[in-house]
C-alpha cells in the first residue's frame, strides 16, 4: 500500500498579467483525510493545484508533495494520481487505450487498465470511444487514469461535477476508503454542500486568498444556534426581540436571531402578543458560513469605493479569472453579496458597534464571531473565544492592506 | 519518466486512433493514381506512342525515378502533417495535461515524439513508396520501358526516399510545436507545401538571384535529398540543384530549429 505524503502550500503566487490568480496559498493537507478545496468559481482552486502538479510554473512560493516538487518525483503516476477535467481526452480513442497510453509512459503494467476500469464502473464501455462518453462518465474515467499507478496521493478537480446522486454517493465511499486506507485525498468543489459529507478537513480560498483551514467540526462550530422567524408584523418582532437584549439580522425572508433556540424567539414573540408566520431552527448553516468567509473576501473591495461589484477595476476579484468554469455561481454570490438586504444584514448584526463597514467587511472571520459579544471585541480576542478558527493571514496583516488600497 | 516509457507512450497514441491509417490510405491512393498516370503520359511520351506528340522525347533511362519520386515530390504533404498533428492534437484535446502528469520532465515527452515521428515517418515512406513503385513499374513495364528495378542506384534512391518521409514527419513535429493551434497548421502546412513554395521554386527556375535561395526551401531540400523529382521535369532547374547530403542536412535543420523554437517556448508554457 503506498504511502499518503503531506502535501505543502508554501507562499505559493500566481499572476496573470495584472491577475493575482493565488496570493501567498501556505496550507498543508495530511493523509488519511479527505480534504476539501472550495472556493468559488475563480477563486484560485484549479490554478493552485496545477501548480501543485508542475503544470503550471509559480510566480513565487512553491507547492511541494512529501517535501518535494513535482517534477522531482522519482515515479509520479506511483505517488500522485490527478483528474484535473473532464475534457483532457481524444474523442476518438477508446477509454481502455485512453488509459494504456498513460500506464506506458508511468511505467504502469498494462493489466492496471482494466482493474482501474472496473474500479470506476466502466468495465462494460472501455472499448467505447471516449466521445460518446457522457460527463458523468468521463468523470469515472478522469478518477481512474488517477488511479492508474496506485498513489497515495489523490488531488481531484471538481470530481462530482456531471455526477448524478448515485455516482456521487459512490464517489463519496471511495474517497472515503482510499483516505481510510492512509493516502491524501484533495477535492476541489465550489458547493460546500458537495463535499460536506465527504471531507474531514477544509481549505477555503476566496480571490487567490486561504480565508480558512481546519476541520469540518471547526467550521460547523461557527453556526450554532441560529432561528429564523418571521411576522407579518416585522415591526412588532423587531421591537419585540430589541426589548429582550437579543442580537439579530434582518434577511429576506425573516430575522435570523443568532444564538437563540427557536422556542425562547417563540415564547419572546409570544409574550409581545406577536403573531409568527415562520418560525424554525437555521440547518446545518455550513453554506452560510462558506458564503459568509467567501463574501467577505469578494465584498472587501467596495468598502472603500462604490457597493456595486462590477463596477470595481482594482480588485482582482472574480470576474478576470483565467481559469474558465461556470459562470452563474460566481455571479449570485457576489450579487447576494452586494445587495442592500445584505448589507443591511452586516451592519445589524454589527448594531453595538458604532462602524460597522469597516469592522465588518474587510475582516470576514471577526464579523461572525463577533456576534456573541455583545461587547465590542478585539479581533484576537474573538478568534480566542471560538478557539477553533485559524484565519491564516491573521487579523492584523488583512485590515491593514484593504486601507492602503 | 525516461525516454523507452515515453516513446512506448507515444507509440501507443499513434496507433490507437484512426488519423493514422486515414492519412496512409489517402497518401497511398493518392502516390499510386499520380504514379500510374505520371507513367502512362510520360511512357507514352517517351516512346513516341502518343498520337501527335511534339513534345521533346525524354531519354529512357531517366523515366523511372521520376516517376517512382512523386511518392516524395507528390506525397511529402502527408508526414508532414502526421507529424504536425502529434502535437496539435494534443493541445487541442487538452491531452498534454495527462502526458505532462505521467511525465513531468517535459524534454522527454518531446524526445520520445521525435522518435515516433521518425518511426512513422519512415512508415508512411514505406508506404508511399511502395504505393509509387508499384504502379509506376507495372505501367512502365507495359510500354515496354525499362523499370530499372535491378539497378543499386534505384534501390538507393527509394532508401533516400524513405528517409526523406522520416524527415518530413520531424519538420511536421518541429511546426506543430511553434504553431499549437491544429486549424492555423493544418492552413499553414497545406498554404506553403502547395502554393507558396511551389511558385517560389518555379519563380526560381526564372529569375536569377531566387535560385540560390529557393534551393533551400524545404521542398526543394527534400526533393535534393532524393535526388529526382517531377518538379524537375516540368521546371528544369537553371542551376545544380544541392547534393543529395546536403538537401538532408537542410531538412533536418528545419526540424532542429522549428523543435528547439518550440520546447523554449510552447513547451515550457503552463499547461491549462
Amino acid at each position: 500500500m503506498p504511502d499518503g505524503q503531506v502535501l505543502e502550500f508554501s507562499g505559493l503566487v500566481k499572476r496573470f498579467g495584472p491577475v493575482t490568480a493565488v496570493d501567498r496559498l501556505t496550507a498543508r493537507v495530511e493523509p488519511g483525510l479527505v480534504t476539501g478545496f472550495l472556493g468559488p468559481n475563480g477563486a484560485g482552486k484549479t490554478t493552485s493545484l496545477r501548480m501543485l502538479l508542475g503544470l503550471v510554473r509559480p510566480t513565487e512560493g512553491s507547492a511541494t508533495i512529501g517535501g518535494r516538487t513535482y517534477d522531482k518525483l522519482d515515479r509520479p503516476l506511483q505517488s500522485v494520481g490527478a483528474a484535473l477535467e473532464a475534457s483532457s481526452f481524444h474523442p476518438g480513442r477508446t477509454a481502455a487505450n485512453h488509459l494504456k497510453v498513460y500506464a506506458d509512459a508511468g511505467g504502469v503494467p498494462r493489466a492496471r487498465v482494466d482493474e482501474v476500469l472496473g474500479l470506476v464502473g466502466l468495465s462494460d464501455v472501455g472499448g467505447r470511444k471516449v466521445g460518446g462518453y457522457s460527463l458523468g462518465m468521463r468523470q469515472r474515467l478522469g478518477l481512474a487514469s488517477a488511479l492508474l499507478g496506485d498513489p497515495g496521493v489523490l488531488v481531484l478537480d471538481e470530481p462530482t461535477n456531471g455526477l448524478d446522486p448515485e455516482g456521487i454517493r459512490w464517489m463519496r465511499g471511495l474517497l472515503r476508503t482510499l483516505a481510510g486506507e492512509g493516502r491524501t485525498v484533495l477535492i476541489s468543489s465550489h458547493l460546500l454542500a458537495e463535499v460536506q459529507q465527504t471531507v474531514d478537513a477544509l481549505l477555503i480560498i476566496a480571490s487567490g486568498k486561504l480565508v480558512f483551514q481546519g476541520g469540518i467540526e471547526d467550521l460547523a462550530e461557527r453556526s450554532e444556534h441560529a432561528t429564523i422567524v418571521d411576522a407579518p408584523d416585522r415591526a412588532a418582532l423587531i421591537a419585540a426581540i430589541e426589548a429582550a437584549g437579543l442580537e439579530y439580522a434582518v434577511l429576506r425572508n425573516g430575522l435570523t436571531v443568532h444564538r437563540v433556540e427557536p422556542v425562547e424567539v417563540g415564547a419572546i414573540a409570544g409574550a409581545a402578543g406577536v403573531v409568527l408566520s415562520s418560525l424554525q431552527r437555521r440547518g446545518a448553516g455550513l453554506e452560510e458560513i462558506f458564503l459568509d468567509l467567501v463574501n467577505g473576501v469578494v465584498v472587501a473591495p467596495p468598502a472603500d469605493a462604490a457597493p456595486t461589484p462590477p463596477a470595481v477595476g482594482s480588485e482582482p476579484a472574480p470576474e478576470p479569472e483565467p481559469v474558465p468554469e461556470n459562470e452563474p455561481v460566481v455571479e449570485t454570490e457576489s450579487v447576494e453579496g452586494t445587495t442592500p438586504s445584505d448589507a443591511s444584514t452586516s451592519s445589524a448584526t454589527d448594531s453595538p458597534a458604532p462602524e460597522p463597514e469597516p469592522e465588518q467587511v474587510p475582516e470576514p472571520v471577526e464579523g461572525p464571531s463577533d456576534r456573541p459579544e455583545p461587547a465590542p471585541s478585539t479581533a484576537a480576542f474573538a478568534v480566542a473565544a471560538t478557539g477553533v478558527i485559524d484565519v491564516v493571514p491573521p487579523a492584523g496583516s488583512d485590515p491593514a492592506e484593504e486601507e492602503q488600497r | 519518466m525516461s525516454l523507452a516509457t515515453a516513446t512506448r507512450s507515444e507509440l501507443t497514441k499513434q496507433f490507437t486512433t484512426s488519423i493514422w491509417w486515414i492519412l496512409a490510405l489517402v497518401l497511398a491512393v493518392y502516390v499510386a493514381f499520380v504514379a500510374a498516370g505520371f507513367g502512362w503520359a510520360l511512357a507514352a511520351v517517351a516512346t513516341g506512342s502518343l498520337p501527335g506528340s511534339t513534345g521533346p522525347a525524354l531519354p529512357v533511362d531517366t523515366l523511372p525515378p521520376v516517376i517512382y519520386s512523386v511518392a516524395t515530390s507528390f506525397g511529402y504533404v502527408f508526414p508532414l502533417l502526421i507529424g504536425t498533428l502529434m502535437v496539435t492534437s494534443e493541445f487541442r484535446h487538452k491531452t498534454l495535461t495527462p502526458s505532462f502528469l505521467a511525465t513531468p520532465r517535459r524534454g522527454t515527452v518531446l524526445a520520445g515524439k521525435v522518435v515516433v515521428a521518425l518511426a512513422v515517418g519512415a512508415l508512411y515512406g514505406v508506404i508511399g513508396t511502395i504505393a509509387a513503385v508499384g504502379p509506376g513499374a507495372l505501367v512502365l513495364a507495359a510500354s515496354d520501358v525499362p523499370t530499372l528495378l535491378g539497378e543499386s542506384d534505384t534501390w538507393a534512391m527509394l532508401a533516400r526516399m524513405v528517409l526523406s518521409f522520416a524527415l518530413w514527419a520531424l519538420v511536421g513535429l518541429g511546426v506543430g510545436t511553434v504553431v499549437r493551434n491544429q486549424v492555423v497548421a493544418i492552413v499553414l502546412v497545406l498554404a506553403f507545401t502547395q502554393f507558396i513554395e511551389p511558385i517560389a521554386r518555379v519563380a526560381g527556375a526564372f529569375v536569377e538571384g531566387v535560385e540560390p535561395i529557393a534551393r533551400l526551401l524545404p521542398g526543394a531540400a527534400g526533393d535534393a535529398l532524393v535526388g529526382s523529382s517531377a518538379l524537375s521535369v516540368a521546371a528544369a532547374s537553371a542551376s545544380e540543384p544541392l547534393e543529395w547530403w546536403v538537401g538532408g542536412l537542410v531538412l533536418l535543420g528545419y526540424a532542429v530549429v522549428f523543435l528547439v523554437i518550440g520546447q523554449f517556448t510552447t513547451w515550457r508554457r503552463d499547461v491549462d
